[in-house]
């Protein structure tokens, strides 16, 4: 019922916007943000196809309040311009693409985090992010390439 | 999700004020991993709902009489990296990391898992089993909540209206104590625990167990202690006769539901598997 002032910055954008109490993160970015590589999938945070991060750690932006973030520094699919991207498009890391998003923006997070993950630590940090059509072997080579090439 | 009203104290006596006031229809959101599903599925209806994301010094994860005193926002993530977390004992470490996924971890904090109550759920478990204490304060009071004391049922727990959970305190563990964290994923690793298992272990000069605790998850309406597995190993070796009574005991404590991840028998049967794994890797 109230309404909030909020400011974030979205991939390094200041954002300044005024939002129910119970609108939610990924509704804010997809419609009236218009970033809508984030995508609503469970919306009960398992399948991860809504990842960003928030001050670099990823979240779910279906389980988030958007006046969670008031004051963080969000990042989605739109604001990354990592190896990642290149490395996916080569090792295949998709086959129907609706994960990718997600999947990108969470290994994104596991780079900044830990840029000598291994391979066990890449495969334990992606877990939450589904891919049905079980293209987890290319996801998987796709960071650990991206990875190697820092 | 239904529209409510949205507050965001900035301090701790802000938030118990506002809860004094008008309890009844305002629940408290730490995280918001649960509330907001319970939210979006209309399973709770908060006329307004009080965020706790401002109020920093109970992001702390400090000392406490030459234990640990866990911060109530302290999310799990965070207390999953600490080393003062891991320095008590590893396996409480590695049980915050069993939770979920990473993205719940950075989300969902300390005091919304264990206020939340969800009886599968992995820390309160080795909370347990470390002789976990809950602080909780109203505008009118402070009190320690012994954990066993805090689980009262399905999601329900003896807080009380008006009362916040500020931190959890763990006593320092006895010398030499063995603790571990055991977590039955049949299916899938982000799951819940179809049986979980803390046991915590000292033994003499002997070899004779002078500690032990045994606590268990999914195994009932609440976490829970399993206080006769506990005594059967006082002053005993842990050897394979004792380790074997000590999981027909814990076994015979659980209390399990059928659900999707098996029916109550098997719980029972697995209940006792995993603590006579659990206590193995102790002895």
């Amino acid at each position: 019922m109230t309404e909030h002032r909020i400011r974030f910055t979205l991939n390094g954008e200041a954002v300044d916007v005024k939002v129910a109490a119970e609108r939610l993160l990924v509704d804010l970015l997809r419609y009236d943000l218009g970033k809508t590589g984030t995508k609503d999938g469970c919306s009960v945070g398992v399948c991860g196809l809504c990842t960003v991060q928030v001050d670099d750690a990823p979240m779910s932006a279906c389980l988030l309040l958007a006046t969670q973030v008031d004051g963080a520094s969000v990042r989605t699919v739109e604001g990354l311009a990592s190896p990642l991207q290149e490395a996916f498009i080569e090792e295949g890391g998709f086959q129907c693409g609706i994960c990718t998003s997600g999947q990108l923006v969470a290994a994104d997070a596991l780079l900044r985090a830990k840029p000598d993950a291994s391979d066990a630590e890449i495969a334990d940090w992606q877990m939450g992010n589904l891919c049905r059509c079980t293209g987890y072997y290319g996801i998987t080579r796709a960071i650990a390439k991206a990875r190697d090439a820092r | 999700m239904r529209p409510f009203d949205y507050l965001e104290p900035e301090t701790l006596d802000e938030a118990l004020e506002i809860l004094a006031g008008d309890p009844d229809d305002t629940l408290v959101m730490a995280g918001g991993t649960a509330l907001v599903i319970l939210m979006k599925q209309d399973l709770v209806r908060p006329e307004r709902v009080l965020g706790l994301r401002r109020i920093a010094e109970l992001r702390e994860i400090g000392a406490s009489d030459a234990g640990v005193a866990l911060g109530a926002l302290a999310t799990l993530g965070a207390l999953a990296r600490s080393q003062r977390v891991r320095g008590h004992t590893v396996a409480l470490a590695s049980t915050f990391a069993a939770v979920a996924t990473v993205r719940i971890r950075e989300q969902a904090t300390l005091g919304g898992n264990l206020a939340h109550a969800d009886p599968a759920q992995d820390p309160p478990v080795t909370l347990l089993a470390l002789d976990g204490v809950a602080v909780a304060k109203s505008r009118f009071a402070e009190r320690r909540i012994p954990l066993d004391g805090l689980f009262t049922d399905l999601f329900e727990t003896s807080l009380e209206r008006g009362e916040l959970l500020l931190r959890v305190e763990l006593p320092p563990l006895p010398k030499g104590a063995r603790a571990t964290y055991k977590k039955f994923l049949p299916a899938t690793l982000d799951d819940y625990a179809t049986i979980s298992v803390a046991a915590v272990i000292a033994t003499d000069a002997n070899a004779s167990v002078t500690h032990a605790r045994i606590a268990l998850g999914g195994a009932g309406p609440v976490p829970l202690r399993a206080r006769d597995a506990e005594r059967s190993l006082a002053g005993r070796r842990l050897d394979d006769a004792a380790i074997r009574e000590a999981a027909a005991l814990a076994a015979a404590a659980t209390d399990p539901i059928e659900d999707l991840r098996g029916s109550a028998a098997y719980k029972r049967a697995m209940a006792e598997v995993w603590t006579e794994r659990a206590l193995r890797e102790v002895a």
